[in-house]
Order: C-alpha cells, then structure tokens, then sequence
C-alpha cells in the first residue's frame, strides 16, 4: 500500500520528465525550421534597419575618419531644413493626385476593358505597356513629348490657339505634370489587378440581382461589382500609396531636383549619395519608412474592417 | 403571386449545338413543375430563358398571360434561388432579403449607399423592414438577421436565399437545383419544407434538380427532359407508373426499373430468351423490344423466371435482393421484398420469379413505348 503510494509521484513525475524532453527536442525542430526565415529576414530586413537607426543618431559622413553620437539632432534639423519640408509638401501633393487618379481612372478602364470581348487582350496589353517600360527611358519620352518648342503636345495646344504651357520649368506645374507622369504609369498595373478581381465575381450574383430589380448599370455596380472589389480596391490603394511615396525617377530625370521639385526619395539621394551625409540621409530615411508605414497599417486597418465579408 | 408560365415554340443553340429544340410548355397557376433530366439536357437553360437571363433564338415567353419575351429579368416579376444561392457576401442577411425590396421600391438616388438613407422616405423604409422581418419569421431566421452570409450554415443560407425570394410577392418562383448543395438529410428536410412552403404560398413554382427524388416527392407535375426536348409531361404517378419513353423509365424509380431485351414476334406475342410471356403487343411489327418491370411488380414463387441471387440489400422496411437472369449474366434484376416477406433465398442461390402481365412496360426500339395487353398470366 505505502509502496504504490511511493511510486505514484515518482513514476508522475519521471513522465513529465519524459514529456518536457520531448517538448524540447520539438522546439529545437521547430527552431530549425523557422530559421532559415528568421535569418534572411534578419539579414536583409531587421539588421540593416537597425544599422540605419543607429546611423540616424551620429553626425557620420561616407568616409569620414572620425564621428560623433548626436542623439536626435538629425531629426530636429531635418524638421527645419526648407529642401526637406519642400519635398515632404511636393511628396505629399504628388501622392494626392496620383492615388485617387491612379485607383479610379484604373477601375474605370478595368470596366470598360472588362466587357470588350475580342478586343480585351488588346486593351490590356495596350495599358500595361508603361508598366513594363523602364521609367527613367519613358520620363525622358515625356520631356521630348512636352517640350515647350518642339513637344507635340505643346504643338496641339498653340493648334487650339492657347499659349504653350512651360509643363518642366513653371514650379507650380511641375509636381502635377510628374504626377500625371506617375498615374500614366501605374494605370496599367491597377487595370490588370482591378480585372482580376472582375474575373472573380460570381455571375450569379449579378444574375441575381438582375432578378432582384437591378435595372440600373449602377445598381449592379453598387450592389455587386464595388462591393466585392473591396480586397482588389484595398492592394490597390495600399500599393499605389506606397510607390507614389517613392516617386523618384521621374524627378531625376526631368528636373533632377530644379525650381523645387524635389521628393522625400529624390532629397534623400542627394542628402545619402550626394552630399554624403550618411547620418542625416539615415535620419531621413526613417522618417519616410515611418510615414509608409503608417499608409500602409492605417490603411489595412481602416479599410480592412469593412473590405472583408 | 400565382400566374401562369406560358412556353411557345423555344429554341435556343450555343454555336452548332442545339440545346433546346421546339419547348412548349404552359405552367399553371400555383401549379408546382419540376423539369428534371441528366445533366445536359437544357433545363437549366429552360430556367433561364424563363428567368430572361438567357435569350431564346427562337419562340416566346409569357407571364401571367402577357408577353415577356423582350422584357429584362429585373422587370419580369420573378424570384429565383440559386444553386449557389447567391446571397451577396457583403450584406447582412436583413441587408440580403431588403435588397428585392430596396430596388423596386426606393428611387435611384434612394438606393445609392451612404447618401440613400437620406433620399429614401422613413415610411417605405420602415415597410420595407416589416416585410423582410415577415419573410425571416416564415423561414425561421429571425435570428440570423444581422449576420453575413459567411458565418451561415448551407442550410441556413438555403433559407435566406428563399427568404429573399419570398420576401416580394413574384409571380413566379425559379428554383436552380436548390438543395443539391445540402448534405442527405437536411436536403430530405428541405424538401418536406419546401413542399410546405409551397401549399402555404399558393404561388407557383418552377424548379429545376437532376434528382427523380425531389420531382417526385414536391412536384404537381414533372416535365422531364431529355436532349433539348420534354420526353414526357404528367403527374408523378404517371411518370411513374406509364413511362412514355425508355428514357422516362429509366430515370424515374428508385431503384433503377428493371430492362431486359425481348423479342415481339409476328403473332404480337412477346418472347424472352425463348419463353413467351403473356403479353401481346399490339400493332406493332415484329423485332427486338426491351421490357421493363419495377423491382415491386416482381414477385419469387415456384414457377417462372429463373434467377441466380447475388446478394440482399436491407433497408430497413424494405429488402432488396439483387440477381441476375440465369440465362444471361450480365442481365441484373432487382426485386423489392416488403419487411414481413420471408427470403428463401441465399446468395447463389436460383430463385423463380414472376410479374403480373398488366405491371409490365414494353418499349419498341426507338425507346417509345408499345401498347401491350395482358394475354394471361405470365410465367417464363
């Protein structure tokens, strides 16, 4: 009787001994196998962010032989440096413009394209093309295209009889000229993405409300197409965000910065490349991962709620 | 809410291929109509054409005794269900079931989102979510009304498609197989409901299903289907019990009627591996034949046709023993015993089977059926 009372908890606890052996030699398995992610992701994302960090809080110039921690001076000055704050503004502009263009023109042309039957693959390529075009060769394109004295669109414009428009010298225009730059772009891409989401709605929803008293292209396309486009609309609006914030091929080439039209990205290479001031380009960098960031997750969260079913 | 259906002279081909050829069809009102057949005989496409989803090439449709052939779906007046039910995934069940409603009833400007609660009058709104409750309350959904579709259970869904159906008085209800995405039981369920549904409302009702089942345990009438054309149209039992056709007789009947080739001969007697039966087939020439008898007709005595048994099927009220013709073994036969009927028959055993003359069906070799009298009992 005393003897198997004995034995109870040992034997009890000599299995849990087994099992938690057990238990570890899993997680050592499960480590195995997570590590090859873990450790190409620390190696290309993680590290080289935190290396960023630590060079946005010193003074370090590429090259230079000595270098001074500054804790958050970088951040202060870039919040008073004119050529940043302009190009946080010219950034900022060029984003409203593209985004709401580049998502809505691209849905509209997804719905016309969508109901072409033979001459949908025509359509398709035709608007894809910019996206396959390298931008720095295609702004070079746009600047024969709207030159002041040779341009042909400038040519059209004096046919009509109005003064040709200075679209690559005149400040106040150039930011919205890159722009329509960047929507003629990405237009291609956000058709394809918006006609794949088309190509995923179930007939019979329409068929249904059809039958339910949807006589009105509109109602079907309230009722049916918008609705069940949200996940499509969502990658679309997150992506176009995040490379209208990148803007940058088309102002080194065009302007290469002149009469103000610097971007975040544009401001960033002259500050990191140019200049080299490594420290400060680091801090600037940041900045702009932080507002991405904040696009992206504000976004996802916002739309997310209501996108999904 | 119950008008008649009125087919004339429909044709429809996609590219070569005519899938129907020449449908007359008239639905009465309130009447409850299956079109059944294989997959691919066109009563889908029937369905639709009723619906205006598709376009006849040819022929008319008319509603409630006025032409709708030109008419758009959204102006026929009619409810349909969807095999996939096609409830908008978006939507809330209530939003779901209104959606009918809101499109016939609201302006456009009232029915666009965001600004339309504005534009849209309190008093239709608020008749509008009185019927939608009404329709939840008649399919027992109150429930799930503020749901969306996705956290549903197929049946569930089932229900909110047909409330959304019911929720308007249509002139017709289109059913596209319904309960073929429902699992055994809850579809034996659903049919009992949808039975009921249909005597409460009164309204007519056109449902198409490839399962003989559904048609015959719902249907007023069945129009089956076969090649684009109606092979037969009648009530159950007659489809059942007078199949005009091979093809009637072998879709109609759980289990499968029983076939096996004959030969007329010139004195109109029919014979079966050499024995005459007691039939005599009436103005017809002599030739191959095929006779049918259901598994219930066919009785085991001392006398008859010889059978070897392959194996028993126990069913509960009802047994079936599976055999095959000792003449010829590829010839299956199945027989139907009631639960009291004592089996002397093991496996490989040969049993001795009859049928009474008059319970047989006799098809020439075009698959119509042959006018074929009784002579005397049978006995092979």
């Amino acid at each position: 009787m005393t003897l198997a009372m004995d034995l109870g908890p040992v034997s009890a606890s000599a299995a849990a001994k087994g099992r938690s052996k057990i238990e570890r030699r899993m997680m050592w398995r499960a480590l195995l196998f997570v590590a090859p992610a873990v450790l190409l992701l620390a190696a290309i994302y993680i590290i080289p962010v935190l290396v960023l960090a630590g060079f946005s809080l010193t003074d370090y110039q590429l090259g230079a032989l000595s270098t001074r921690f500054i804790a958050f001076e970088n951040f202060v000055q870039a919040f008073n440096d004119p050529v940043f704050l302009r190009s946080l503004t010219n950034t900022v502009i060029y984003a409203v413009i593209v985004i709401p263009l580049g998502v809505f023109l691209a849905l509209g042309l997804a719905l016309l394209v969508y109901n072409r039957k033979r001459s949908r693959a025509f359509w398709e390529a035709a608007y894809f093309l910019p996206v396959t075009a390298t931008l720095v060769a295609m702004a070079t394109v746009w600047q024969f295209l709207l030159h002041p004295s040779i341009g042909p669109v400038n040519a059209a414009i004096k046919w009509l009889g109005f003064e040709p428009v200075a679209f690559l010298s005149n400040p106040t225009l150039l930011i919205p000229t890159m722009a329509m730059i960047g929507v003629w772009q990405i237009l291609g891409f956000n058709t394809v993405l918006f006609l794949a989401g088309l190509t995923a709605i179930p007939k019979d929803l329409y068929e249904a409300a059809r039958l339910d008293g949807a006589r009105h292209p509109f109602d079907r396309f309230f009722t049916v197409t918008w609705p069940m486009l949200g996940p499509t609309t969502l990658f679309v609006v997150v992506t176009t965000s995040i490379s209208a914030f990148k803007v940058f091929e088309t102002v080194a080439v065009l302007t290469k910065g002149r009469f103000g039209s610097e971007t975040l990205l544009f401001d960033l290479y002259l500050e990191g490349f140019e200049y080299s001031n490594t420290g400060y380009a680091a801090a600037l960098t940041l900045i702009f991962l932080v507002i991405i960031l904040v696009l992206s997750i504000g976004q996802t969260l916002h739309l997310d709620r209501k996108v999904h079913y | 809410m119950q008008q008649s259906v009125e087919l004339a002279g429909i044709g429809k081909g996609f590219g070569a291929f005519d899938v129907l050829k020449n449908i007359d069809l008239s639905v009465r009102p309130g009447e409850f109509l299956s079109l059944v057949g294989m997959s691919g005989c066109g009563k889908s496409t029937l369905l639709r054409i009723i619906a205006g989803l598709e376009r006849p090439d040819r022929g008319s449709v008319a509603i409630g005794g006025s032409d709708v052939t030109e008419l758009d779906p959204s102006a026929r007046n009619l409810a349909m269900v969807f095999q996939s039910y096609a409830l908008y995934p978006h939507m809330s069940v209530r939003q779901n079931i209104a959606t009918p409603l809101r499109m016939r009833r609201l302006s456009l400007a009232g029915r666009l989102p965001l600004v339309g609660a504005l534009a849209a009058s309190a008093e239709v709104l608020h008749d509008i979510d009185k019927s939608v409750e009404q329709a939840a309350e008649t399919l027992q959904i109150s429930h799930l009304l503020d749901r969306k579709p996705a956290q549903l259970s197929g049946g569930q869904r089932q229900r909110v498609a047909l409330a959304r159906a019911l929720v308007r008085s249509p002139a017709a209800f289109l059913m596209d197989e319904p309960l073929s995405n429902l699992d055994a039981k809850l579809r034996a369920h659903m049919r009992n409901e949808l039975a009921a549904l249909h005597c409460r409302l009164g309204a007519t009702f056109i449902y198409v299903t490839h399962d003989q089942i559904e048609a015959m345990t719902m249907s007023d009438r069945i129009a089956l289907m076969n090649e684009g054309q109606i092979e037969q149209l009648g009530t159950p039992s007659q489809l059942y019990e007078h199949p005009a056709t091979l093809t009637v007789a072998r879709f109609i009947g759980t289990p499968s009627i029983n076939l096996v080739p004959v030969e007329v001969l010139s004195n109109g007697s029919v014979s079966l591996f050499g024995h005459v039966l007691g039939l005599a087939a009436g103005g017809h020439d002599a030739g191959p034949a095929t006779l049918g008898v259901r598994a219930e007709h066919i009785s085991i005595g001392s006398e008859g046709l010889p059978l070897r048994v392959l194996r028993t099927e126990t069913h509960g009220a009802d047994r079936f023993v599976h055999a095959h013709l000792l003449a010829d073994e590829t010839l299956r036969v199945t027989l139907r015993l009631t639960a009291g009927e004592p089996l002397a028959a093991d496996t490989a055993d040969v049993i001795q089977v009859s049928f009474p003359p008059e319970r047989a069906h006799l098809f020439g070799r075009d698959g119509v059926r042959l006018a074929a009298l009784p002579t005397d009992r049978v006995a092979a």
